[in-house]
């Protein structure tokens, strides 16, 4: 039994070590916001933070997770208020939305250690995948954040 | 009503996690979820609620293109409605076809949600609005004539008296629809027109449980699966011992085509999937690859007595007259659509004799019909639940593989719903591709340079021959793989194009604007004319236009606002193309650079769109956006190649989207000129490929026949000083 700290909570799980963080969270733990794209840490719609950092979780084995605080999606902030998931509904951003919760995770992340991103650290740092091309309102809402 | 699978009838789903908290979700996580007390449906679009609520149900499927809004607002214009009340809700595909097809099409593509849906939808709101108001009327026995409505409320102005919609409701649904509505003039619009946020973006940046994978149902297990790598090849057998003896393994399903495993998480499935040892019957095509397509291609393009696609004066007596004869060859690879969600379907086989699915789908109806057969039970018995689409761009509209194996797959598993989903490999490797394709042009021009004749050979499978065979004309000429060739507004006195069909083992599919690639050839290679000419791409293309084209209008605008013509900073170089489609003008001005190593980079990109009407500009916008960055991977290094009969591409390490840093800067010029409805999900890709590949011409004088350009070698041509170049 493995136990990790989840959103804040305390979660017991009996999966395999080796198991990647996202299959225990979307289908051991019931939180699916956090996606599958790829596999191979290419697409980053899987982005989760690991004691604050954001990481990418399909690949990352479960074991690597405990003792950490592990955020997902869920457990950004009280009713999807957090000022990025805001930010994105004002811009519009999604379009899909299945890569957004990854972006979002990223996002956040990037914010917390450079508060004004320029836009070089913001192409650095949000190497996540959209099919869909929402990278332009992406930009524009990350700078809106810095300005606030 | 009557119900065999009351729709109501919504699942609670809780997962338990870890220390004892629960997750409470159901499906679907729209209103429906949420809606609590008695509502009244006025009609099948609206259903109302006591508290002035108002649900409009969506027959269209959303994957990020905002039709599940737009349509919405094209129903609440008319209704009259409370914006800030409203929701949206997918129709039922089983009620669809219980109640005689009462929500029109499912079908979700072509570009065609908003442009063949807003007629009756705007009719369902205004039927609805009369017959509210005429329930208030009654109730206050007055004319309907002498009451107005704002926002729900209805008023009768003699008296002063007020009722909402929530209060009349309920008589207004037990009168008989009015047979004739007047619908507004979409000068008057007060919701449709404005740019509204959308319905669907706050659950998604939550992480709702919106999506097909998302789906999760009491004592539910996962299933992954490994398809033939050949297409078209058999299960020949499976070696599942060590398989059998993994952690969490229920199932090891084997079928014609197929072998899944079924787990109780994906990754145990999917691990297990590996550890098969399995023996594929390749078939035919198990030494094709990317020589023999090109080989079946270029028989096709020298065959005779090909059926023609367009005819218009004496093609052939027109080359022999000519002052000088062009003749160029253009060619485009398989690439597939690569959508971010996997696909994926849950199945559940009822002991009841019923079979619940849910899915990304972009027809519902399609969906149910592939569960049916696939179950063997009929039409009525099946309910497909649709999810939101983690991407479509075509793949989820016509080929339903994912729903025939999923239900294959619970067949195997009767009571226990399983939900099915493709690694990225099998998605990579079993897609619907947009077809490989060669097209020889040969232009007859005269004294200026203008060409009096354009004969054009496409050699291209035909994705209607795979998906849609009974939508094949008799003449075999697919409309998708002449796209903007048989349908070219240049007034070129003669004109033929001939379709050599050739399909190969590849299946074929409708790719973001299918047969897009022929506007890349045709745009490109007008602009080499132009070049030879000696002129102004944009005056040349406006010389061959009509008074009143509307591609006139685009293009025109288009180049103002790009500034077409003024100087650039150093290194930039501008690229010009039109192209319609999908009853809709675009027109496009790129602005590239190549840097010292040869590598392409797109800086700007303005779009001019005549949609006729537009009814929400900034989700417009957004897909004007889209097909930028969908566009900028296939013309940037997307391609699906060949080798063994199987697709060589794996994942996104070797099949590449574009990246953050490679947005180009994005004008979106909306310039609608009313009197017809366009679509706005795949014209703008229309003219990106050619504007941007004539802008790499103007940078480096080379010019681009074949994408994607990773394998054109740019530095060895690029400019080292300023040529002779006309943007």
């Amino acid at each position: 039994m493995l136990e990790l700290l989840i959103n804040g909570r305390v979660a017991r799980v009996d999966v395999e070590p080796e198991m990647p963080l996202l299959w225990v969270l979307r289908d051991h733990l019931g939180l699916p916001g956090t996606k599958y794209g790829c596999g191979i840490s290419a697409c980053g719609a899987c982005t989760v933070h690991l004691d604050g950092q954001a990481v990418r979780s399909c690949t990352l084995p479960v074991s690597a997770a405990q003792g950490k605080k592990i955020t997902t999606i869920e457990g950004l902030s009280k009713n999807g208020l957090h000022p990025v998931q805001k930010a994105w509904i004002e811009h519009e951003v999604p379009q899909c939305g299945y890569c957004q919760t990854g972006m979002i995770m990223t996002t956040v992340a990037l914010l917390e250690a450079h508060p004004h991103p320029t836009d070089a650290q913001i192409d650095e740092a949000v190497t996540n995948l959209c099919r869909c091309g929402t990278y332009a309102r992406v930009r524009k809402a990350i700078h809106a954040l810095a300005k606030s | 009503m009557t119900s065999v699978v009351s729709r109501r009838d919504f699942l609670k789903a809780s997962a338990v996690l870890g220390g004892g908290f629960a997750l409470e979700f159901s499906f679907p996580v729209l209103s429906r979820a949420v809606s609590g007390g008695p509502s009244t449906e006025v009609n099948a679009w609206i259903v109302i609620h006591p508290d002035d609520r108002v649900v409009i149900r969506i027959a269209r499927s959303e994957m990020g293109q905002g039709t599940f809004t737009a349509l919405a607002q094209l129903v609440a214009e008319e209704l009259d409605c409370d914006w800030a009340r409203v929701s949206a809700e997918y129709a039922s595909p089983n009620e669809n076809f219980r109640r005689n097809h009462v929500w029109g099409a499912m079908s979700t593509g072509g570009s065609r949600g908003v442009r063949t849906s807003q007629d009756y939808v705007r009719k369902a709101g205004a039927s609805a609005r009369e017959m509210l108001v005429t329930a208030a009327a009654e109730q206050w026995r007055v004319p309907a004539a002498t009451c107005t409505v704002e926002r729900g409320v209805i008023t009768h102005h003699p008296s002063g008296r007020k009722l909402r919609y929530g209060q009349v409701a309920a008589a207004a649904a037990k009168l008989t629809p009015p047979k004739d509505v007047t619908l507004r003039d979409p000068k008057d619009w007060k919701i449709a027109g404005k740019p509204l946020h959308r319905l669907d973006i706050p659950d998604k940046v939550r992480g709702k449980p919106v999506f097909g994978v998302d789906v999760s149902l009491p004592g539910m297990l996962h299933a992954s699966i490994a398809q033939c790598p050949v297409f078209g090849g058999k299960l020949a057998s499976v070696d599942s011992r060590a398989a059998e003896q993994m952690r969490g393994v229920k199932k090891i399903v084997r079928e014609e085509s197929f072998v899944a495993v079924v787990a109780d998480s994906w990754w145990r499935a999917n691990e297990a999937l590996k550890a098969l040892v399995v023996q594929w019957d390749a078939g035919a095509y198990a030494h094709a690859d990317n020589a023999s397509v090109t080989a079946m291609l270029r028989e096709g393009l020298d065959a005779k007595n090909l059926p023609q696609a367009r005819k218009i004066g004496d093609t052939a007596a027109a080359l022999q007259g000519a002052v000088k004869v062009v003749e160029v060859e253009y060619h485009s690879p398989y690439i597939n659509h690569a959508t971010l969600e996997p696909q994926t379907c849950t199945a559940w086989l009822k002991p009841e004799g019923f079979l619940d699915v849910w899915t990304s789908t972009q027809d519902g109806e399609a969906s149910m019909i592939a569960a049916s057969a696939a179950s063997g039970l009929p039409l009525e018995k099946v309910e497909v639940h649709k999810m939101m689409l983690g991407g479509g761009f075509g793949r989820r509209g016509g080929p339903q593989d994912f729903v025939t194996q999923a239900v294959l797959i619970a067949r195997a598993m009767p009571g226990v719903p399983v939900k099915l989903m493709w690694s990225r490999t099998e998605d990579m490797q079993h897609g619907f591709y947009r077809p490989a394709s060669i097209v020889r042009m040969k232009a007859g021009l005269d004294e200026q340079g203008r060409p009096v004749a354009l004969h054009s050979t496409v050699a291209c499978p035909s994705i209607l021959k795979v998906l849609r065979p009974q939508a094949l004309p008799k003449d075999g000429v697919d409309p998708t793989a002449v796209r903007s060739l048989y349908d070219m507004p240049y007034t070129i006195p003669h004109q033929q194009v001939d379709y050599a069909m050739r399909n190969g083992h590849v299946p074929v599919g409708f790719w973001r604007a299918p047969g897009q690639q022929n506007a890349f050839y045709r745009e490109c290679f007008i602009d080499e004319l132009a070049a030879m000419a000696g002129q102004d791409p944009v005056a040349y293309r406006l010389a061959m236009l009509k008074a009143g084209d509307k591609n006139r209008l685009v293009l025109e605008a288009v180049t103002r606002a790009a500034g077409w013509g003024t100087p650039l900073p150093s290194g930039r170089y501008r690229g010009v193309a039109v192209a319609d489609g999908f009853d809709s003008f675009t027109a496009t001005v790129a602005e590239v650079s190549v840097d010292e190593k040869g590598e392409p980079r797109v800086h700007r990109v303005v779009i001019a769109i005549d949609s006729g009407y537009v009814v929400n500009p900034d989700t417009c916008r957004a897909q004007a956006e889209s097909n930028v960055i969908f566009g900028l991977g296939s013309i940037l290094y997307q391609e699906n190649n060949l080798k063994n009969g199987s697709i060589v591409e794996s994942n996104f390490n070797d099949f590449r989207l574009p990246q953050m840093a490679e947005m180009p800067v994005v004008e979106t010029l909306l310039v609608p000129t009313g009197g017809f409805w366009g679509g706005h999900g795949e014209p703008a890709i229309l003219a990106l490929a050619p504007a941007v590949c004539n802008a790499i011409f103007q940078a480096t004088g080379t010019r681009i026949r074949s994408l994607p350009l990773k394998h054109h070698d740019l530095q060895r041509h690029a400019r080292l000083g300023d040529l002779a170049g006309v943007a």
